[in-house]
């Protein structure tokens, strides 16, 4: 297969970018997108030109560190599909791809397809966890978890926490993501006890970085590579609102948002 | 996987020579003034060729056959592992001393009081 790849390069965050016209041929159509970048990276080198720099490790879906826009579509065209495991036959040879970052404010440039996306470390930072002692396993029947429960809270825990959802919102808002950990803990038992306080910190965090509010326009559901239904953002809405209203008296002066750990940030 | 004396001796040479390849010969596109992956994975590459050639200059100190560890010249007339409990029973930690130069062997001591290592039967 042929293809041009049109691909955003940007040496740093502070300078200039452009796309970047790279004709490919003898593309196989078995080869996921990454490795056709892997290819032309190899190919760069052998010219003495700079690689494109992209985020990339398990390959198999899971651990979120792959990402970009495929024609203005984040993970490009198919459905519930991660760049690592979108393979080339999707697309038609002779096409042009423009290929580029996630744009978003919270999401700084660091160089080429890669963006910082250590705001979402933030917010899970404010409550996506567990308080637990550790050493010995648990009883595995201890405590019981109904098939339903069981079956939403996976549904949102699927969230590799790549970073898609912000990147497809129009408002840069990062609503699916921070719903997805807030629903997965609390609708198990063991989550329950820091709901509250989880849905209060995790929303105060999200809100202090520069991501936009969600206004219900689900971009972010279809172009998900783990397809998460808005469903999380209402599961996240009704947390953060009951947890408002247990603790109104103690929420006349507003939480204050983890600001501090910004300033870290380049 | 058997490992001999001579064939660790032939590996730690030809590491040594490809060590000195790569520094010689590598190329890493980009600058160091930006984020640099290729500079990343060279840098993966050089600790690689290190800790290579320790891996068997620690299995060439060791003449012994131990756990996974089976050197040819050390094995029971059935073909077993055969440890040399008199002069191996230690734990190896080894010592960077700089480019070139040998690295430092440091030894703990493997003390029994209760249960004595013996020869394993697998049969």
């Amino acid at each position: 297969m042929e293809f041009t790849l049109k691909i955003w390069r940007q040496k740093s965050h502070n300078e200039k970018g452009e796309f970047i016209s790279y004709p490919m041929d003898n593309v196989s159509p078995e080869m996921s997108m990454l490795e056709c970048l892997d290819v032309l990276n190899e190919t760069l080198m052998v010219r003495g030109e700079e690689p494109v720099a992209f985020d990339h490790d398990c390959r198999e879906g899971i651990c979120g560190s792959c990402g970009f826009v495929i024609n203005g579509v984040a993970h490009g065209p198919e459905r519930a599909t991660i760049v690592c495991q979108l393979t080339m036959r999707h697309f038609r040879s002779g096409e042009e791809l423009i290929i580029e970052p996630w744009r978003a404010e919270a999401f700084p440039l660091i160089k080429d397809l890669i963006v910082d996306r250590r705001s979402f470390d933030r917010i899970i930072e404010a409550g996506g966890y567990i308080s637990v002692s550790t050493a010995q396993a648990p009883d595995g029947n201890a405590i019981l978890v109904g098939k339903d429960a069981a079956d939403q809270a996976m549904d949102a825990a699927v969230c590799i926490g790549c970073g898609a959802c912000v990147a497809a919102c129009p408002n840069g808002s990062s609503a699916l993501f921070t719903g997805a950990k807030i629903a997965h803990l609390g609708i198990l038992p063991q989550g329950k006890p820091e709901r509250d306080g989880r849905a209060l910190h995790m929303v105060a965090q999200m809100n202090a970085e520069l991501f936009g509010n969600c206004t219900n326009i689900g971009e972010c559901t279809g172009v998900c590579p783990k397809g998460i239904s808005l469903e999380v953002i209402a599961i996240m809405n009704r947390d953060y609102l009951h947890a408002s209203w247990k603790r109104r008296e103690a929420l006349e002066a507003t939480i204050p948002p983890a600001l501090e750990r910004n300033t870290h940030r380049t | 996987m058997t490992r001999t004396a001579q064939g660790l001796d032939t590996a730690v040479g030809e590491i040594r020579a490809l060590r000195e390849e790569f520094w010689q010969n590598v190329t890493v596109p980009g600058s160091g003034d930006d984020l640099n992956q290729n500079l990343e994975k060279a840098g993966r590459v050089a600790d690689f060729f290190e800790l290579a050639e320790l891996m068997c200059i620690d299995a060439r100190e060791r003449n012994e056959s131990c756990g996974g560890h089976f050197r040819e010249e050390s094995q029971t007339a059935e073909g077993e592992a055969l440890r040399d409990d008199e002069h191996y029973s230690y734990v190896a930690a080894w010592g960077y001393r700089g480019t070139g130069e040998p690295p430092e062997l440091t030894k703990e001591l493997l003390e029994f009081h209760n249960l004595h290592p013996s020869q394993r039967s697998y049969k």
